[in-house]
């Protein structure tokens, strides 16, 4: 089996706090992967250190690759994508150019248009939208831009973080849905989630994470049937 | 005041503000990219007169020397940095970016001037020799302290403008310089005489600014750099480099600030330290636009130099106390309606 993101014994520190300790984790290709865990946990710091916003220690390897000198840009260009909590959109420009800012990692951009069209067709909200400011639209519309962006750069690996938060039920379910769908395409999928119900059962393997360590992990429908989970992340759903 | 003379004033400060216009939207540019409030961009176009001059002369401009020393300089930086980070592969790409393209330019005009260009091709050398200089600065001065706050870049900034001058006075020499009139012909609308340079000033704001603008809107990089501008962690997910998007942005000033040189350069005498009051003007332009609109930059800069234009009428010693006066009602008004958005935002 070819791995596609693999995280080995990496601990990321803020001064003297270390939020994330001695986590490993992988990804295999065409897997979609879930880190669940309570607030705080050290989730969103994981993602960071592994796109490179955070420095970290241990080893990260990507497509067999070490990425320990492999700034943010150039990690983008290799295929590993990331749509953060906050979505970090360009508020003051339209739909359209968020979407193809996307592109810029790109070296043949001669297939923006099929991108362009492809992701209008997975969220044609976004295609009515397309002229209007980006700040202008909804949380599940920011969202939807966010992902749209992300799969523009046509990534390897898409890492995701809170792709459901604040968003209602309804648009959390269509969220879920476009990601599944991520897997006929032959892209990787880490999602970090608070909304574990959700996440596990898009997933094919799932990771718990309390205080910064790796508590439990396994196949995603073993984890949504473990008691101890359930009582902890999944019985209020 | 006759209408009359209010007319000509007009017409003059109008043609003053396009100038302050050019340097005051580069300004903007480059602070919304980078941070960087650049004092050294009024020097930028002082010294892109005095090369104007220099070949106009004949001579090889004293921009060659600074252009050469301050590549060396990027370069030997550069290099130590990729040294440092173990990443000596990409060093035959810094040396052709840092070193061989700013002295390719400097190849390029040296070997032309041998054969006494028309005025055209010396206006397109001078910008040549200028647009090198702000890039390689960013790469020596700002780069190293890229993620420091606002005020500390600012503080070297004006650090830098000093530096500047001293080295525009060891490169240029102290003699002022006046370059000839791009063109005599004038223009008369009813009773007021309008000369042709402020026409021709007028047109080349209004181009360059368009050009600008057709750059944001319709390139991916112009795209890359207002993404840049707008939400830096965004663009950095996006692949866009904040540093390349930095350079391009000193690059596009550059321009600019060499253009408004060039279009100054023959209505008012130009010193080695010129730049300082130019630059400030629009500065103060640029400041009523809030730092942040180009078009709001534009008009603060046509609003200061119709302001001086008349303020000069009326006093001339006075003319400096009155614009940078205009200063402090601006920037109260500014901060009072900036804090009623706040308001709003609460609610």
């Amino acid at each position: 089996m070819t791995g596609m993101l693999s995280i080995e014994n990496v601990s990321v520190s803020y001064g003297k706090v270390e939020a994330v300790r001695n986590v490993s984790l992988s990804v295999e290709e065409g897997q979609i992967v879930t880190v669940i865990g309570p607030n705080g946990a050290g989730k969103t710091t994981l993602l960071m250190a592994a796109i490179g916003l955070l420095r970290s220690t241990g080893r990260m390897l990507f497509r067999g690759a070490d990425l320990a000198k492999v700034d943010v840009e150039g990690r983008v260009e290799r295929g590993l994508c990331l749509v953060p909590e906050k979505r970090e959109l360009f508020s003051d420009m339209s739909v359209a150019d968020n979407l193809l800012l996307g592109t810029y990692s790109l070296r043949d951009r001669s297939t923006t248009r099929k991108s362009l069209d492809d992701v209008f067709d997975r969220f044609p909200r976004l295609k009515e939208r397309s002229k209007q400011a980006a700040g202008t639209l909804s949380g599940g519309e920011r969202q939807m831009l966010a992902l749209g962006r992300a799969l523009m750069a046509k990534p390897k690996l898409l890492v995701l973080d809170e792709p459901s938060l604040g968003l209602a039920p309804l648009i959390v379910r269509e969220i879920f849905r476009t990601i599944a769908s991520l897997r006929s395409l032959g892209v990787s999928v880490l999602i970090v989630e608070q909304n574990a119900r959700a996440a596990l059962e898009t997933a094919d393997y799932g990771y718990v994470l309390e205080t910064g360590e790796v508590i439990q992990s396994g196949p995603a429908d073993t984890l949504i049937h473990d008691p101890k989970l359930i009582a902890a992340y999944l019985g209020g759903h | 005041m006759t209408a009359d003379i209010a007319a000509i004033l007009a017409i003059d400060g109008i043609a003053t503000g396009a100038v302050y216009a050019l340097v005051a939207i580069g300004t903007v540019l480059i602070f919304t990219v980078t941070r960087v409030i650049f004092i050294p961009f009024g020097d930028i176009a002082a010294f892109t007169a005095l090369t104007l001059a220099a070949l106009d002369a004949r001579q090889l401009p004293g921009t060659v020397g600074l252009v050469v020393v301050l590549a060396c300089m990027a370069c030997v930086m550069e290099l130590a940095s990729l040294a440092r980070a173990g990443e000596l592969r990409a060093a035959p790409k810094a040396v052709l970016g840092y070193l061989v393209l700013p002295l390719l330019a400097v190849g390029i005009v040296w070997l032309v001037m041998r054969i006494s260009p028309p005025m055209p091709i010396r206006i397109v050398l001078a910008l040549l020799l200028i647009l090198p200089i702000a890039p390689l600065l960013d790469r020596i001065v700002f780069r190293p302290i890229a993620d420091a706050s606002v005020l500390l870049l600012l503080t070297v900034s004006v650090a830098l403008h000093f530096a500047l001058v001293g080295l525009g006075l060891l490169f240029f020499g102290p003699e002022g310089v006046r370059t000839e009139p791009l063109t005599s012909l004038a223009l008369d609308i009813g009773d007021v005489h309008v000369p042709g340079q402020t026409v021709l000033i007028l047109t080349a704001a209004l181009v360059f600014s368009g050009l600008l603008f057709l750059f944001f809107d319709f390139t991916l990089l112009g795209k890359a750099l207002r993404a840049t501008a707008l939400n830096r962690t965004g663009a950095r997910l996006m692949g866009i480099r904040p540093a390349r998007a930095g350079t391009i942005a000193y690059l596009l000033g550059s321009l600019m600030a060499g253009v408004s040189g060039i279009l100054i350069a023959p209505v008012n005498t130009i010193f080695y330290d010129s730049g300082f009051l130019l630059g400030l003007k629009a500065f103060v332009g640029a400041i009523i636009g809030g730092m942040i609109s180009y078009p709001g930059a534009a008009l603060g800069a046509f609003g200061v130099g119709i302001l001086e234009s008349f303020a000069s009428f009326q006093s001339s010693t006075l003319k400096d106390v009155i614009v940078f006066s205009l200063l402090i009602p601006v920037l109260l008004w500014r901060s009072l309606a900036s804090q009623h958005s706040e308001e709003e935002v609460e609610e």
